[in-house]
């Protein structure tokens, strides 16, 4: 045993003839911060999804907590409801208002009555600082608003892990910080997170591990300290470059 | 037998007194109108939410459910082609004389059966499509939750559908008004059968038929006055949405200059 939470080991996966990952290999541990970079169509969204089987893996194997999550036998809705997902597009449900989105998945899922549900749903939203927009229809909110609810829809499920991809990629710059701001909160209190990003700041502030993808494959992993201020492989130089001005 | 004497020679003195004469057979078909198209459009509905929402749903490759779905989508096509493609009046004889011998049913039942499968083709269209405008996300989000395909489905897809597409369905009921009346081939007693009674017994065709198609006209109208009532409330979001400080701040500013 070891604390290794997620261990992603020889994965491939191809949308017909491209090959979108390319033998993928790495660990994250309980309570890492990892930040996926990369340039667009490199696959770290495609990995993402692959780690909460919203795509299906080709070959290889992706273990959590020491269980291949392509198994068979394991039960899936299970499995995804301890592993969050915050998408770039909130995905708020659009029949429901903001404390009905935290609640359905607890009440179905987690088979929480309503008051527990209630309870949970108000102590995150509170946490995203939304508890006054508890009543507000989900589709009446800033995306910054949105966002912090996704995340707080996410975090009543009390997940292991929280997956993250581009979750400020759809907002506007001022809105960004907000959802920032959370984001680093939770990472403070030792959720393991994977982070989707195009925010470099965010990724050197907060990240344990920076994993650098390149058409695939992951052309470089390193601290922060070491990707940001000398990566060895010339593209991950070329791609910061581009990026960091 | 009623017969109508009619003193003016004016047209609109005639249809006054065919209205005036007549009203309660003319209510009697608009109740028969009423009952047909309501539950024609209901029963119609839960047939396409069945039919549709199955059809909806997208099954992996290589399964003997695949296999099943397969059938079932060619099937429910055929349904839906067959019955979307010839007229409800052959689909009123065919099916009341066919069935006849077996249920022994009366013209008014058959009537409804026929109307609610027919609508059903429609409402099944009507359905799948508004089940394909809810975005994918959707459907990922819940998902992600740990929510099953049937739980996404039921709670998060479906009350969208019906929402996007509920235009489509109070269209559907108007059209059942209207086209109820074909059911008079079967002796079905709604508005129509009985505006053909009342100009055959008066010989007064142009007077009947007018007010006929006015009562219609009142029946729509009134219609789709109600079916805009409830879509505003639909998409009126049913919230206290708290005023933000800076909106009242600048109300206020705005207020003191």
């Amino acid at each position: 045993m070891n604390d290794n939470v997620i261990k992603i080991q020889n994965c491939r996966k191809s949308f017909g003839n491209l090959e979108v990952l390319k033998d993928i290999n790495f660990t994250v541990n309980k309570g890492d911060v990892v930040c996926l970079i990369g340039s667009s169509g490199s696959g770290k969204s495609t990995l993402l999804r692959c780690i909460n089987r919203l795509e299906k893996i080709d070959s290889g194997n992706i273990l959590v907590d020491d269980i291949d999550i392509y198994d068979q036998s394991i039960d899936l809705n299970k499995y995804r409801a301890k592993v969050g997902m915050v998408f770039q597009s909130f995905n708020l449900f659009n029949n429901l208002n903001v404390i009905g989105n935290c609640m359905i998945a607890q009440h179905k899922v987690l088979k929480r009555n309503k008051q527990e549900a209630q309870k949970t749903a108000m102590f995150f939203l509170k946490k995203v600082g939304m508890e006054q927009f508890a009543k507000a229809a989900s589709t009446q909110l800033s995306g910054g608003q949105k966002q912090r609810v996704a995340i707080a829809r996410a975090l009543c499920m009390n997940p292991e892990i929280l997956l993250f991809d581009e979750p400020t990629s759809a907002l506007d710059p001022e809105m960004v910080q907000d959802v920032l701001d959370v984001m680093k909160t939770l990472a403070k209190e030792g959720l393991t997170m994977i982070v989707v990003t195009h925010e470099m700041s965010f990724a050197k502030e907060v990240a344990n591990k920076v994993v650098f993808m390149d058409k695939g494959i992951i052309a470089e992993e390193g601290s922060p300290q070491v990707i940001f201020t000398k990566p060895n492989n010339p593209r991950t130089q070329e791609f910061l470059k581009r990026i960091i001005r | 037998m009623k017969y109508l004497t009619i003193t003016g020679n004016q047209f609109i003195d005639a249809c006054l007194s065919i209205l005036i004469t007549f009203w309660p057979s003319l209510l009697l078909g608009v109740k028969t109108v009423l009952l047909v198209a309501i539950s024609g459009t209901i029963i119609g509905l839960v047939i396409g939410l069945i039919i549709g929402g199955l059809r909806a749903i997208k099954v992996e490759k290589g399964s003997i459910i695949y296999f099943i779905k397969w059938v079932y989508d060619i099937l429910a096509k055929c349904y839906v082609e067959i019955f979307r493609g010839t007229p409800m009046m052959v689909q009123a004889v065919f099916i009341y004389y066919w069935l006849k011998p077996a249920f022994g049913w009366s013209p008014i039942i058959a009537g409804i059966f026929v109307i609610s499968i027919n609508t059903g083709a429609y409402m099944a269209e009507i359905i799948r499509a508004g089940i394909q405008s809810v975005e994918i996300g959707q459907t990922e989000a819940a998902r992600s939750l740990g929510m099953s395909a049937q739980q996404t489905m039921m709670s998060i897809i479906i009350p969208q559908a019906i929402k996007n597409a509920f235009p489509a369905i109070g269209n559907e009921f108007i059209v059942n008004i209207k086209d109820s009346s074909v059911l008079n081939v079967i002796s079905v007693t709604e508005l129509f059968f009985q505006a053909k009674s009342i100009a055959g017994s008066l010989y007064r065709y142009e007077e009947t038929f007018l007010v006929t198609a006015f009562v219609y006209l009142f029946l729509t109208i009134i219609t789709s006055f109600i079916l805009n009532l409830i879509e505003k409330r639909i998409n009126k979001t049913k919230t206290s949405f708290p005023t933000s400080s800076t909106t009242t701040n600048m109300v206020k500013a705005q207020g003191e200059h």
